[in-house]
């Protein structure tokens, strides 16, 4: 079967498919934490309250209503947490900050089972997207290219930004040194909570375009927090190329891993992990030179 | 004056709870299920149905029964400190429940060790009424070889000769697939290819469906429960399989429980378990419209395994056991006909033993719904290592 081109065909699909979601998730990870030097695992509960927001509104507003309405609810969020929570614990120190989000986990797996329940909930593809397109020989499910269409956009959206715009100047000069550019007037503690937010609605985002691929359950931003922390750790805090790189490593890494190692899967990922820990402990594509 | 009010009333205390023992038998159950964590809906099921059992079937029994409810949440050690304050503390005549088969392997040897007769009303792990069965230890629900056995001669019959299967990394998808791999490839089928993925960290099949795909089998056949079923079946469905490789599975895959979340996709998806709420018999007939009268929701599996475990109780106690020395010796002898059918125990393993249903998932005009194809004979699993000894104490 490996000498099959359409299965390396629809395996590389699956694999970039996986890195985009990821990508989406890790990038406003890794901004935060590059940024403000804040962990926060509390971004896998963010992801999951985006798929329940859009599993929600699907019924009444149909797929599309929630994946616009989503983000911004995470988003809200995120700008509530960050004005009761985040900002005060800025400077705490990683491991006040480690344990203040830690516990969110627990709050937010709670908070959902209370209002959703704990049944798995599941919601369609929408129509225009449930059917296969052939691509290269092979036939694949559209919703999942739309996945990896939509990565890209997002990626090509948030490396113009960064690069080319003012915004993004002032958001790479407070990664490279916060202080330095306060002194050069940047308003860095807006900037922070702008950062936070975005970073808050991409995780929504990733939630919603998760949701009718897989089932949205009250755990399902645990189980994403680890592959996300994987990713940003592999390809370099706070950095947008480090996101990618990760995601993309993860992705293909966790894929052909199960299906042509599978004995061996669950550890490929980690053993990377400790490769680049050891060898590059800043990461592959770390922010600061 | 005083005192002798205070004597007179004492008296009237006394004969009057001496009396009330008389006349009824006060059986003390204790009831441990997930009521948090990823199995409570589960744990709420088998609670509502058990409770709807004792109504139904406990008036007449003579007896009155106390239930003590706790929370495993789904963890082996907490499992086991709760058993130990039900046995203890508690004072328990019987236990029911657990979901878990890693709760019910932890508080296995507490209770047996402390004679306490437990129903088990869920967790479905071979061993259990295998290598460490215990004369205490009656399970009402079903062994994971016990549902998927059978559809490994059915599925030849039908015509499938070249199977695919995918299941879970963890004990019970092991069990469920080796059971039907094991019939099916004795009745004369092949099984071209398998694929484990790790359990609850998969949460896109897409790899291993590409590997079924490229497998040229006629079928695919799987275990998955929960949200990994929900996400499996979506996405079998995603990729246009099921025209080409229909879906076979363990009858999990598309409970009713929660086959709405999977949609249309579930449609089609032909399964083999103990129950499904669509069986045509009075029993069924007469529990689906209670069940529903008292919680709105149509009964699960789980919810009839519940149901089941308070009749088998009831049925224990009308036949003159009250103690937990004659309650374990009563259990494993009932035998009556519910909503699953006919229901016996087998005395050599204390398993259950009961008909299983092949059933296809169908639009119906309320939503999805079940449409049984056969109703397989009921057959006791073989005795896997089980030496049952007398209970002791």
């Amino acid at each position: 079967m490996t000498a099959d081109l359409g299965f390396w065909v629809l395996q590389t699909l699956n694999a970039l498919q996986l890195s985009m979601l990821l990508f989406l998730l890790s990038v406003g990870l890794t901004v935060i934490f590059g940024l403000m030097h804040f962990v926060n695992l509390a971004h896998g509960s963010l992801y999951a309250f985006g798929a329940y927001v859009a599993a929600t509104l699907a019924g009444t507003f149909g797929y599309w209503g929630g994946l616009l309405v989503a983000p911004l609810a995470v988003a809200a969020l995120g700008a509530v947490l960050y004005l009761t929570l985040i900002r005060s614990q800025r400077r705490a120190g990683p491991m006040a900050q480690v344990l203040i989000t830690f516990g969110l986990i627990f709050v937010a797996v709670d908070a959902t089972r209370l209002v959703w329940g704990d049944l798995p909930i599941g919601i369609a593809v929408p129509a225009i997207l449930d059917s296969q397109i052939a691509l290269l020989g092979v036939e694949y499910p559209a919703y999942r290219l739309f996945i990896i269409a939509l990565g890209l956009c997002v990626l090509a959206a948030l490396t113009l930004i960064l690069t080319r715009t003012q915004i993004g100047a002032m958001i790479r000069a407070g990664v490279d040194n916060d202080q330095m550019a306060a002194c050069l007037g940047i308003n860095v503690e807006r900037m922070f909570f702008l950062v936070f937010v975005v970073g808050c609605a991409l995780a929504g985002l990733a939630g919603a375009v998760a949701a009718p691929v897989l089932s949205v359950t009250p755990d399902m931003g645990l189980q994403i927090l680890i592959p996300t922390l994987i990713v940003i750790v592999i390809g370099g805090l706070g950095s947008l190329k480090g996101a990618v790189a990760g995601s993309l490593i993860f992705g293909f890494v966790q894929t052909f891993g199960a299906v042509l190692l599978p004995t061996l899967s669950s550890v490929l990922i980690y053993a990377l992990l400790a490769a680049v820990l050891v060898t590059r402990p800043q990461g592959l594509l770390p922010a600061k030179g | 004056m005083k005192s002798a009010l205070k004597a007179a009333l004492a008296g009237l205390v006394t004969s009057t709870a001496m009396l009330s023992a008389a006349w009824a038998e006060d059986i003390k159950v204790g009831l441990l299920l997930p009521y948090s964590g990823v199995y409570a809906s589960l744990g709420q099921d088998i609670d509502d149905a058990f409770a709807l059992g004792l109504e139904t079937f406990g008036a007449d029994s003579g007896a009155t029964f106390e239930v003590v409810r706790e929370d495993d949440e789904v963890k082996p050690p907490v499992g086991l400190a709760k058993t130990k304050k039900l046995i203890l503390q508690d004072e328990v005549d019987v236990m029911v429940g657990v979901v878990s088969s890693g709760v019910l392997g932890a508080i296995r040897d507490t209770v047996d060790g402390a004679g306490v007769p437990l129903i088990v009303a869920n967790a479905g792990n071979d061993e259990a009424t295998g290598e460490a069965c215990s004369p205490y230890i009656t399970r009402i629900s079903f062994s994971n070889s016990q549902v998927n056995r059978p559809m490994g001669q059915w599925l030849v019959d039908q015509g499938v000769k070249k199977v695919f299967t995918i299941a879970p990394d963890y004990a019970a998808g092991r069990q469920m697939i080796d059971a039907f791999t094991a019939a099916f490839t004795a009745a004369g089928g092949e099984v071209v290819g398998q694929e484990w993925p790790a359990f609850q960290k998969t949460q896109d099949f897409g790899p291993f469906l590409a590997n079924a795909k490229a497998s040229g089998a006629d079928a695919v056949y799987v275990f998955f429960a929960g949200g990994e079923a929900i996400s499996f079946v979506k996405q079998y469905d995603s990729f246009g399989m099921k025209a080409a490789m229909p879906l076979y599975g363990s009858g999990f895959l598309t409970s009713a429980l929660y086959v709405e979340a999977q949609g249309p996709a579930a449609e089609g998806v032909i399964t083999a378990l103990h129950y499904v709420p669509t069986l045509d018999n009075p029993e069924n007939a007469a529990f689906v419209e209670a069940f529903k009268a008292k919680t709105g929701r149509i009964p699960s599996e789980y919810a009839v395994q519940g149901y089941d475990s308070a009749r088998a109780l009831v049925e224990a106690v009308k036949a003159g056991a009250t103690d937990r020395t004659a309650l374990a010796a009563a259990l494993p002898k009932v035998a009556f006909t519910g909503p699953r059918g006919e229901l016996k125990i087998d005395p050599a393993t204390n398993n259950v033993v009961q008909p299983i249903h092949v059933y296809e998932t169908i639009a119906g005009p309320g939503g999805l719904t079940q449409k049984v194809l056969a109703t397989l004979p009921a057959e006791a699993d073989p005795v896997n290592g089980c030496a049952m000894p007398a209970a002791t104490n």
